[in-house]
């Protein structure tokens, strides 16, 4: 071999000052080809991992809150997590909209986390921003934490009357999901 | 590989001879783990601990094999086969336990092997290697062991899973895509559980083959010792078997005791009651813990409270992570050119500080959330990296080590004259008589 290459390179001075080679260019493009089928072939299987059709048809669900009075609230499931409907008490809606927006880690008025003219429907996912828990304070009787709102018992994060984030190690408010009123009772969420 | 002095296999069985200059296995094994394997011949009792560890991946590959031939991954049903297992199933109490406690014992054993190599700077050159392929083991080791807890979809199941895939969602942007990705849906459900079914069952064997590459690496230097100093001749080692294939068998007997003691009597001590409650994704248990080999990371993640920068829950799964990222570089951030740390009194009181340490950050991961533990966990955290980052670098630097033994032979064999002289003999006759 050795004997073979050294005379190949004698014949040819382009080759031996190091240009690029035939053989070369066929070592990149068999390479790259294969590359490109590698590619192609881990497309679905990392594909593969994400929600499938039947976890992304479940896009939307309405719920009746007719029956939930001020100063309750309710747990629905969207999206196999948990949504908090809270249906606010003009008190719970003064506390919110005392707080001073500077004072907040995630800064949002309680306006812009509902719908107006119904400010009173506080509608949140039941998922702690920080770890993905679900807080505490929509039964009877739950510790809803320090500012009134909800507490998170996994590393203690308390949110207020609007969900905003005060205390603990969650970064951002509860999150609003997409929604709208349908009817007066009827909200449709995603 | 090995010693100069390390005796090639011989076969003696006309059909061993035959297989050997086919496929030379028997060869392989008595190399790695027969006579033909020297060994310092001073090994103490925590060298045990790394064939141990090996001893318990088998019994977590042979009961999960059995386990898996009964498990439903279902989000319906796997809950239910679980305890079916548990009732009805011939001994398949028995199976479970043996799995269940045998993860914790698989990690102990890996916790003490590991803090064996800390302490005899087992990490050092020219066994680097043997360190990280280790480090990689555990990692993987510990992936497994969360999937696996995962499977019985219990409460502490289902809200563990949740928790720790929420860490990808720390991350800035790509953080929740990675998590929907990952858990193939917005909150664990059935293609969570059948994946993390799927990949529980392949990671082990993954281990194993990692664990044959550590041991290669092990054989290249061969292994560490109490003294720090390296073989030299004939005189300092032993070969494998049979002296360490009895130390090990006899010592693993003995601790596989205190094993089956947990598996029939205590089985559920070191696991938690709330996974015994069916998974409800509209209910967090009021405390969430992983299993008590993941404590003192749980810890670090909870030690972080405060935005700087970047927000806490990033600081908190970044510290995390690297709380054992770091270890990689171990070898490159203890320059003290001394192993043992028996000839080290600086550094021995440093390691012994940083034992204390992680069982304080086992107590406070392992304790709720008040604002007394979340402080001490903050102390021990930075202890932690300070330990790694800034003492041991300083101590390498500054530490004057004691005088080393020439060898492992003159370390171990001073009383050799005395040993040989006939029983009742006068210890000093034999010197008269040499």
């Amino acid at each position: 071999m050795a004997t073979l290459e050294q005379s190949a390179k004698g014949s040819d001075p382009a080759e031996s000052e190091g240009g690029v080679r035939r053989r070369d260019f066929l070592n990149v493009a068999a390479v790259s080809f294969a590359g490109v089928g590698v590619v192609a072939v881990a497309l679905p299987l990392i594909q593969q991992m994400s929600p499938p059709a039947d976890v992304l048809a479940l896009a939307s669900t309405e719920v009746d809150i007719s029956k939930i009075a001020a100063g309750q609230a309710i747990k629905t499931v969207w999206r196999k997590q948990p949504v908090f409907i809270r249906n606010l008490t003009p008190d719970e809606i003064k506390a919110a909209n005392s707080v001073a927006l500077s004072e907040l880690r995630d800064p949002q008025t309680l306006a812009q986390r509902t719908k107006p003219g119904k400010a009173n429907w506080l509608i949140t996912l039941g998922v702690c921003t920080h770890l993905g828990c679900v807080p505490l304070g929509t039964g009877e009787g739950e510790n809803r934490g320090p500012f009134g709102g909800y507490f998170c018992p996994c590393h203690g994060s308390a949110y207020d009357t609007a969900a905003r984030i005060r205390q603990g190690p969650a970064p951002k408010n509860l999150v609003v999901p997409d929604y709208d009123f349908v009817s007066d009772t009827t909200v449709r969420i995603g | 590989m090995s010693f100069a002095w390390a005796k090639p296999y011989e076969p003696k069985a006309p059909i061993m001879r035959w297989l050997d200059e086919r496929l030379p296995l028997p060869r392989l094994v008595y190399g790695a783990i027969g006579g033909g394997y020297p060994v310092p011949r001073n090994l103490n009792y925590w060298w045990n601990f790394g064939v141990l560890a090996g001893i318990f991946l088998v019994v977590q590959i042979v009961t999960g094999i059995v386990l898996a031939m009964w498990y439903y991954s279902s989000a319906d049903g796997a809950f239910n086969s679980v305890e079916h297992i548990m009732r009805d199933v011939n001994a398949g109490w028995a199976i479970r336990y043996a799995h269940m406690n045998g993860a914790s014992f698989f990690f102990i054993v890996t916790y003490i092997h590991i803090f064996r190599g800390l302490y005899y700077g087992s990490y050092k050159a020219p066994r680097e290697l043997v360190w990280m392929l280790g480090l990689v083991i555990y990692l993987l080791m510990m992936a497994t062991a969360f999937m696996g807890y995962v499977l019985p979809w219990g409460q502490m199941s289902y809200w563990g899973a949740q928790v720790i895939t929420g860490f990808f969602s720390a991350f800035p942007l790509v953080g929740e895509p990675i998590r929907v990705w990952l858990l193939g849906g917005y909150a664990p459900d059935q293609a969570a559980l059948t994946r993390f079914f799927s990949l529980h069952y392949l990671l082990p064997f993954v281990i194993a083959a990692v664990v044959i590459l550590h041991i290669w690496a092990l054989h290249i230097p061969g292994s560490n010792n109490p003294t720090g100093v390296d073989v030299k001749d004939e005189k300092d080692t032993l070969p494998f078997h049979p002296f360490y294939t009895a130390k090990d068998g006899w010592f693993a007997a003995g601790f596989v005791l205190l094993y089956a003691l947990f598996v029939y009597f205590a089985p559920n001590y070191l696991g938690h009651p709330d996974n015994y409650i069916p998974a409800n994704p509209l209910a967090t248990p009021a405390h969430i813990v992983p299993e008590w080999y993941f404590w003192p990371f749980y810890a670090i993640l909870r030690a972080f409270t405060v935005d700087f920068i970047l927000p806490a829950k990033l600081w908190g799964v970044v510290a995390m992570f690297s709380s054992i990222l770091l270890l990689f570089f171990l070898p490159w951030l203890d320059r003290s050119p001394v192993r043992s740390g028996s000839y080290r009194p600086i550094f021995k009181r440093f390691f012994w500080l940083l034992v204390a340490d992680v069982f304080v950050l086992g107590w406070c991961g392992g304790a709720p959330a008040t604002p007394f533990y979340v402080a001490l966990s903050q102390l021990a955290a930075a202890y932690y990296f300070a330990h790694f980052l800034i003492i041991l670098p300083l101590i390498s630097k500054f530490e004057t080590t004691l005088p080393l033994p020439d060898s492992i032979s003159s370390s171990r064999l001073h009383g050799e004259k005395k040993e040989a002289a006939p029983v009742g003999a006068p210890a000093h006759s034999t010197t008269i008589a040499g």
